[in-house]
């Protein structure tokens, strides 16, 4: 096992001591992180004023779409990474393709929750419906248009790497992505079991 | 390399696990405190996963790694406080 782990630590540049990517964006990680995270509390304290209610709700989602979602995020991820770490063996063919499949499991997820709106704003559900929709919707939404943003990172990185802007010495704007990628990504970890399971 | 890719490949294999078993705990109408403990605690274990591993945070400073990991488990165990103090 510790041999296998040092062989992975080769692939890391062993002197790294910042984060990977520029250190702005991990600020703005951090500033994005702490306005989830007040938002997650707050549900927290808001399910354990309003059980019931909470968990009558929960019951009214399609839990199944959403864990679709989290694997389809996670696999976006899980293409990022290798396609960093492509980028890293000078593979800049594999590394755009990595990155093309990240994003097309990005656009997954948006269908899949468009989906699960539509069928909620048909049955008449919106923001004002109670309180747990209303967090469901806020929650929700907000993580939807970070993903949209996260896209469009992707899709400028993706676009650069097809043109050769990315190589093994410098890939640091890659890098910067997919950090803001994976942080889209963690917050739905927390998100799915929080809102969709927890009960 | 092929070893670091492996790796990153069995990371995805363990995150789609801890959905799986997250979604069966709800799909087969576990709830209480059992429950709940065991979820969040399958999403610790994902989100240090993604962190050390996809974000790549395992080697740098632990500052960066602890303000992540940190917001995580504040995250989870508030959540957790509350779920205890409403039951």
């Amino acid at each position: 096992m510790h041999a296998v782990a040092d062989s992975i630590e080769l692939s890391f540049p062993s002197s790294r001591r910042n984060p990977p990517g520029d250190v702005a964006m991990w600020v703005f990680i951090l500033a994005e992180l702490t306005v989830f995270g007040l938002l997650f509390m707050i549900y927290g304290v808001a399910r354990m004023k309003h059980v019931a209610l909470f968990n009558a709700m929960q019951l009214t989602l399609d839990r199944s779409a959403g864990a679709v979602n989290t694997v389809l995020l996670v696999t976006a991820s899980w293409c990022v990474a290798r396609a960093v770490a492509s980028i890293r063996e000078e593979a800049s063919v594999a590394s755009a393709r990595w990155l093309a499949a990240g994003i097309l499991a990005g656009l997954g997820f948006l269908a899949v929750k468009v989906g699960e709106y539509a069928a909620k704003f048909d049955a008449g559900i919106n923001l004002d419906t109670n309180l747990f929709y209303m967090f469901y919707l806020s929650l929700t939404f907000f993580h939807f248009m970070h993903v949209i943003l996260g896209l469009v990172i992707l899709a400028y990185v993706w676009r650069k790497t097809r043109r050769g802007g990315y190589t093994a010495a410098d890939h640091h704007g890659m890098e910067t992505g997919a950090s803001y990628w994976h942080m889209v990504d963690l917050v739905w970890i927390v998100l799915f079991p929080l809102v969709y399971v927890m009960r | 390399m092929k070893t670091a890719t492996h790796w990153l490949d069995a990371i995805w294999l363990l995150l789609l696990l801890g959905t799986g078993y997250t979604w069966w705990l709800g799909e087969s109408g576990h709830a209480g405190a059992g429950a709940v403990t065991a979820i969040l605690a399958v999403a610790l274990v994902k989100g240090v996963a993604v962190i050390r591993e996809f974000m790549a945070l395992r080697g740098v400073r632990l500052l960066w790694q602890g303000a992540v990991i940190g917001w995580l488990m504040v995250v989870l165990a508030v959540n957790l406080a509350a779920y205890w103090k409403g039951i």
